[in-house]
């Protein structure tokens, strides 16, 4: 095993927690600001997929798929939010999943009936496409490095506009207290609005940014989901800087815990026996490193006891 | 007079001894599956309508209950008296690790968690080989009771009726002794019984133990049912599907499970025969249901003229 080759999973890591840091800020505003469980937040991502997809087979252009794409997902997002699930907001959480669940079944059904269950795929822009060397021995594609830097620059606009403008201070005033920010004119309705579009398009944006990796199908939307309310969980409900912690350590344990592994089991047991252990073993380790977390802290990295 | 609850009650296990007297063997089929659905959901709203704990990962427990009977088969055992009760057991045991895990915290992370526990083993189920990665385990037969073979449908429906029976009634007795009362109380004010000197965590583990336990049976038999455990009966969709079964069926009245599996599985058989698509129908309907549908089939059965419930 090479330098090379543990530089380039913690890449890999890097970019899948940067990934599911994009899903997991908005989730957990929307759950800070407005106390809303949003199962459906996996949709805007696959939306933000399919629509990039394809404005990218018809028109060819990367930089209009990954406007229409993140678009797309805002539209829908803000459509949503003011049609359905404002008046959510005062329910229960269990009415709050159930509805959200049965978004969950629309959208899948809606997006295979308009695109088939084949699925599509994407191509990185013509730029990216080739590999660079990043050390010798360690050719790297150069779109991956390339969304790990727009997830790192995502970053720092975000923590930038929470800390530091108007809207941002609104935002976070929102989530201590809502009340008290509509009591003093401000217009919370339209902030519930802004912070429900803000977390559809970072879903969406993250979506289209990981077409050209993955596969483009229904279900995609869930999938990271799930892996997405472990970082939300871990990094402390409601706290954006939690969520970018756990989001890193969820990314690297997923990553280097699915190369090592094998490599870790292959040390005291028969090679058949890893091979048929490892994937098993390698999908729960972010489960685990949830567990453990629980045990220690129960609020989660960053989150306040309620 | 007679309670008008048990009046209902007595009503749809009428319906259901009857189907197979009347009924085609498909429709025998579709009333078992409704029964072990409304089982699987009844776990849960004991959870959920008496714990006041929202589990989103609840099919964990049919899943493990299904593989249970699956393993069983492969090697060979048959027998339901041996086969039930291990699941039962191997459903409890995960229970209270999940439980005991999960309660650590409440509310919305507590939802996220119980999906998340479900999912890893949904994962481990769909990869490892020796619980048939996505292919799941196919049952040879099903399972006999003490001696007597339940191959004919009809035999197998009125098993699941009784079980169906006693589990309800051990539930809805549960619920009226001191410590259901004490659950029913934690749900309603943790922290007032918390200062009465209730341990609410220990309560609500014992509920989620019992509940998880329930579910696990329904597994069991509905890998009899299909002959098959699949990564399926673990998959988060399932889990949404008795969160749904729930609250069709009106959310704490346990024997609403039945009702809201019936409406949900009749529901999914005519759509699907209109359309490849329905879940774009089901969707909105449930959407429809928990916004504007008050508490379920039961809240609507039990009404009052004065719109007070039973």
């Amino acid at each position: 095993m090479s330098a090379a080759f543990v530089l380039a999973q913690l890449l890999n890591g890097l970019q899948l927690g940067l990934m599911l840091f994009l899903l997991a800020a908005g989730l957990t505003l929307i759950f800070g600001i407005m106390g809303l469980v949003n199962l459906a937040h996996g949709s805007f991502y696959m939306i933000g997929a399919f629509v990039a997809a394809t404005l990218q087979a018809w028109t060819g252009h990367f930089a209009l798929a990954l406007a229409g794409g993140v678009g797309a997902a805002i539209i829908l997002g803000i459509a949503v939010e003011s049609a359905l699930l404002r008046p959510l907001y005062r329910r229960g959480h269990l009415d709050q999943v159930l509805v959200t669940f049965g978004l969950i079944l629309f959208f899948n059904e809606a997006t295979r009936l308009l695109w088939g269950s084949g699925g599509l795929s994407m191509q990185p822009p013509a730029v990216l496409a080739s590999e660079i060397q990043l050390l010798p021995g360690l050719p790297y594609p150069s779109y991956r490095l390339a969304i790990s830097g727009v997830g790192c620059l995502v970053v720092v606009l975000l923590s930038l506009l929470l800390g530091r403008t108007r809207i941002g201070m609104l935002i976070r005033a929102g989530a201590r207290d809502h009340a008290m920010v509509s009591a003093l004119g401000v217009n919370i309705k339209l902030v519930y609005s802004l912070v429900f579009g803000l977390g559809a398009m970072l879903a969406g944006l993250a979506g289209v940014m990981t077409g050209p990796i993955i596969a483009v199908e229904v279900g995609m939307g869930e999938a990271i989901l799930i892996q997405t309310f472990v970082v939300v969980v871990l990094g402390g409900i409601g706290s954006v800087k939690g969520s970018f912690v756990a989001a890193l350590a969820v990314g690297l344990a997923d990553s280097l815990g699915r190369a090592f592994l094998p490599l870790l089991l292959g040390g005291f047991l028969a090679p058949t026996t890893v091979s048929a252990v490892a994937p098993a073993a390698a999908s729960t380790v972010i489960y685990l490193l949830m567990a453990a977390t629980l045990l220690w802290r129960p609020q989660g990295l960053l989150g306040h006891r309620r | 007079m007679i309670p008008r609850r048990l009046v209902v009650i007595g009503l749809i296990f009428a319906v259901l001894a009857a189907v197979p007297l009347y009924g085609a063997d498909y429709y025998t089929g579709l009333a078992t599956k409704i029964m072990i659905f409304g089982l699987a959901a009844l776990g849960l709203d004991a959870l959920v309508g008496i714990g006041g704990m929202i589990s989103f990962g609840h099919a964990a427990f049919f899943g493990i209950g299904a593989y249970v009977a699956g393993l069983f088969g492969k090697s060979g055992i048959d027998e339901g008296l041996i086969v039930w009760p291990t699941a039962i057991a191997v459903a409890a045991l995960f229970g209270a690790v999940i439980g005991s895990l999960s309660l650590r915290t409440r509310g919305a992370a507590f939802i996220m968690i119980t999906l998340a526990f479900a999912q890893m083993l949904f994962f481990i189920a769909a990869s490892l080989p020796a619980l048939g990665t996505s292919d799941g385990i196919g049952l040879p037969h099903r399972n006999s009771l003490a001696g007597h073979s339940l191959g004919r449908a009809v035999d197998f429906h009125y098993v699941v009726l009784l079980l169906l029976a006693g589990a309800l009634a051990l539930t809805d007795f549960l619920a009226r002794t001191p410590f259901g009362r004490a659950v029913d109380g934690i749900r309603q004010n943790e922290p007032r019984m918390g200062a009465l000197g209730y341990n609410p965590t220990i309560y609500q583990l014992a509920c989620f133990i019992f509940g998880a336990a329930v579910t696990g049976l329904a597994g069991a038999l509905v890998a009899n049912l299909s002959l098959f455990a699949a990564p399926d009966n673990l998959h988060w969709m399932t889990s949404g599907t008795l969160l749904v079964i729930v609250i069709l069926g009106g959310v704490g009245s346990l024997f609403g499970s039945v009702l809201g599996a019936a409406v949900l599985i009749v529901l999914e058989e005519v759509l699907a025969e209109v359309t490849d698509h329905w879940m774009m129908i089901l969707g909105p309907v449930l959407i429809a249901v928990v916004l504007f549908g008050g508490n379920g089939l039961a809240g609507f059965l039990l009404r009052r003229p004065h719109g007070r419930t039973s």
